[in-house]
């Protein structure tokens, strides 16, 4: 006897405790309360964005990994340039939690059509709040930012470019 | 056909009470709710019968005599009954105790603490299998040894410790052994004679019994295992123990070790059936997935698995519909790395992403199904995403670069 009874099988109660136990499992699922995440971040971690890789010896192509594994994150970014320095592709994979594949998934998507100065200047406090990331996972964005700066970085160098006066968290 | 979300497949944590467990427990509540220390009333003596029909239906299953089952709240209070009240009543004898790294914190901290006020503990480390052996053990036994305490089963693990052998070698050497059987009661064959075990800590919650009810086996003859209380009072339970018998858990208690022993040899073969198929479904579909512990050597209905390159919480967050535990305190702000993984020699990132498997007396082989589906389908999902696995399919060894600090 399964105390997990099908759905949409009429209990059948041996006596009235047994019918008390069948009623409880009768609840609706309320789902694993312990991870809180936002919509926008369960849309990315269900369905992200941009998944994938740019040849990373192409010479229009920058790529930057950062994080460790032992340390539960590592984000892959990469981004194709054209001639005009505008970011004409993005793609990314990570090993990480929920947050860290949304934040990165999201930043592939900012960046898309930006120019590498405008690309530069993403906050990762700005993906904290289109995320409505808690506390705890601030670091997510933080590495995506991270992310897409190191990207940046190894197309200019790449590319014998300067790489300016950017701030580097 | 439809199945009822979440699946419960974490039997090691809790288990619900079986409805047959229940029954008898109930009118224990209303009208058979007498103490049982009352001698001179119907009530308390109803009571009391229910009590000892518990100690028998305990004694029972583990081979024990009915007087020699002491009432706790749980393994966790048998556990610091047995180590801090053999090393007070023993202190003359010696001040030395012999335990293992990936014993449950039960042990640990009661152990820990002994350490602080002047014992010596050896801390054995299991081999990369899990298993704690006896010939470990026979090498740390020394003069001035009074106690070895090495679980029988492991919880997070599943892996039984050589409990015949381990007993055979205390014997030799008159050193008392207790060891935390909370996993292994109920759930493989324990004879507290056979295996030479002095003093046992089971828990019903684990055997389809309530909460807040277990018991500690002591030996009575051969030798008298004598116990230093932790709990004064009434002098309840030989003076081991004492405070008001919790009947009603105690007679579920006893009810549950019942159900177990006689249908132990059919439950094993069924739990085995699921827990291979669980096993063979998952690696058979995942070229870099690992089972943890000495697979051959587990119990019937546990399994430990661990996804490389693949991250913890997000494959906790691919099969929540799966009720399981995690290598990892992933949920709260700490990313503590489950150190029973860490003692068999595994990283910090591959004790994340494992998994605890527990299959239980109500799982069915469609929820066996459901979840071998849901995880390959999990793991594959993040294998696309993963840097990590991108770099070994390219041939780097990803634990020789230098990762950044983060």
């Amino acid at each position: 006897m399964s105390l997990y009874a099908e759905v949409g099988e009429e209990p059948q109660p041996r006596n009235d405790w047994a019918l008390r136990i069948r009623a409880h499992e009768n609840k609706p699922n309320t789902g694993v309360r312990i991870m809180a995440y936002s919509e926008k971040v369960l849309s990315h971690y269900e369905t992200p964005r941009n998944v994938g890789s740019l040849d990373k010896n192409a010479k229009n192509v920058g790529t930057g990994i950062v994080g460790a594994p032992e340390c539960g994150d590592v984000m892959k970014l990469q981004i194709q340039v054209d001639d005009s320095g505008k970011i004409v592709d993005a793609k990314f994979k990570t090993f990480g939690c929920g947050s860290a594949i949304a934040s990165s998934s999201l930043a592939t998507e900012w960046i898309k059509g930006r120019t590498l100065d405008e690309a530069m200047a993403i906050k990762n406090t700005e993906i904290v709040q289109e995320l409505s990331l808690p506390p705890v996972k601030i670091h997510c964005s933080v590495l995506a930012e991270d992310a897409i700066k190191s990207a940046i970085h190894d197309y200019q160098e790449k590319n014998g470019l300067d790489h300016g006066d950017h701030d580097h968290n | 056909m439809a199945l009822k979300l979440p699946i419960y497949m974490d039997h090691n944590a809790t288990t619900p009470v079986d409805p047959r467990v229940l029954e008898v427990m109930l009118p224990y509540f209303t009208e058979k709710f007498g103490n049982s220390a009352s001698r001179n009333h119907e009530f308390g003596w109803e009571a009391e019968d229910g009590v000892k029909l518990a100690r028998r239906q305990v004694g029972e299953l583990i081979g024990a005599d009915p007087k020699e089952i002491i009432w706790t709240s749980g393994s966790t209070e048998s556990n610091n009954l047995a180590i801090k009240g053999v090393a007070d009543m023993y202190k003359d004898k010696g001040r030395h105790i012999i335990t293992a790294i990936h014993e449950h914190k039960a042990t640990l901290d009661p152990c820990k603490r002994l350490a602080k006020m002047g014992y010596d503990i050896t801390w054995l480390e299991p081999g990369a299998d899990g298993i704690v052996t006896a010939a470990q053990v026979a090498e740390a036994i020394r003069e001035d040894t009074i106690l070895v305490t090495i679980m029988w089963a492991n919880n997070e693990l599943g892996t039984i410790n050589e409990l015949p052998q381990i007993g055979k070698v205390c014997k030799e050497k008159g050193v008392l052994l207790h060891t935390d059987a909370t996993q292994a009661v109920g759930k493989i064959p324990v004879d507290v004679n056979a295996a030479g075990v002095d003093l046992l800590s089971g828990s019903a919650h684990k055997i389809y019994g309530p909460k807040g009810a277990g018991f500690l086996y002591v030996r009575r003859r051969k030798p008298r295992v004598r116990l230093t209380p932790i709990i004064d009072g009434g002098g309840h339970e030989r003076g081991m123990r004492s405070g008001t018998l919790n009947v009603t858990g105690i007679v579920g208690l006893g009810k549950a070790c019942e159900l177990c022993r006689l249908e132990m040899v059919e439950e094993t073969a069924r739990l085995l059936k699921l827990r291979d198929k669980l096993d063979h479904g998952v690696l058979s579909q995942l070229e870099h997935a690992v089972i943890n512990g000495k697979a051959d050597q587990r119990l019937p209905g546990t399994t430990n698995i661990s996804f490389p390159y693949v991250e913890g919480e997000s494959m906790m967050m691919a099969i929540k519909d799966i009720a399981v535990s995690s290598g990892s305190a992933c949920t709260s702000a700490s990313l503590e790395p489950s150190y029973v993984l860490k003692a068999l020699g595994l990283g910090d990132e591959i004790a994340h992403s494992s998994i605890r498997f527990g299959l239980g007396r109500f799982t069915t082989e469609e929820e066996v199904d459901f979840t071998i589906d849901k995880v390959v389908t999990a793991v594959k999902k993040l294998l696309e995403l993963s840097p990590l696995y991108e770099m070994v399919l390219e041939g780097i060894d990803i634990n020789a670069i230098e990762w950044g600090a983060h």
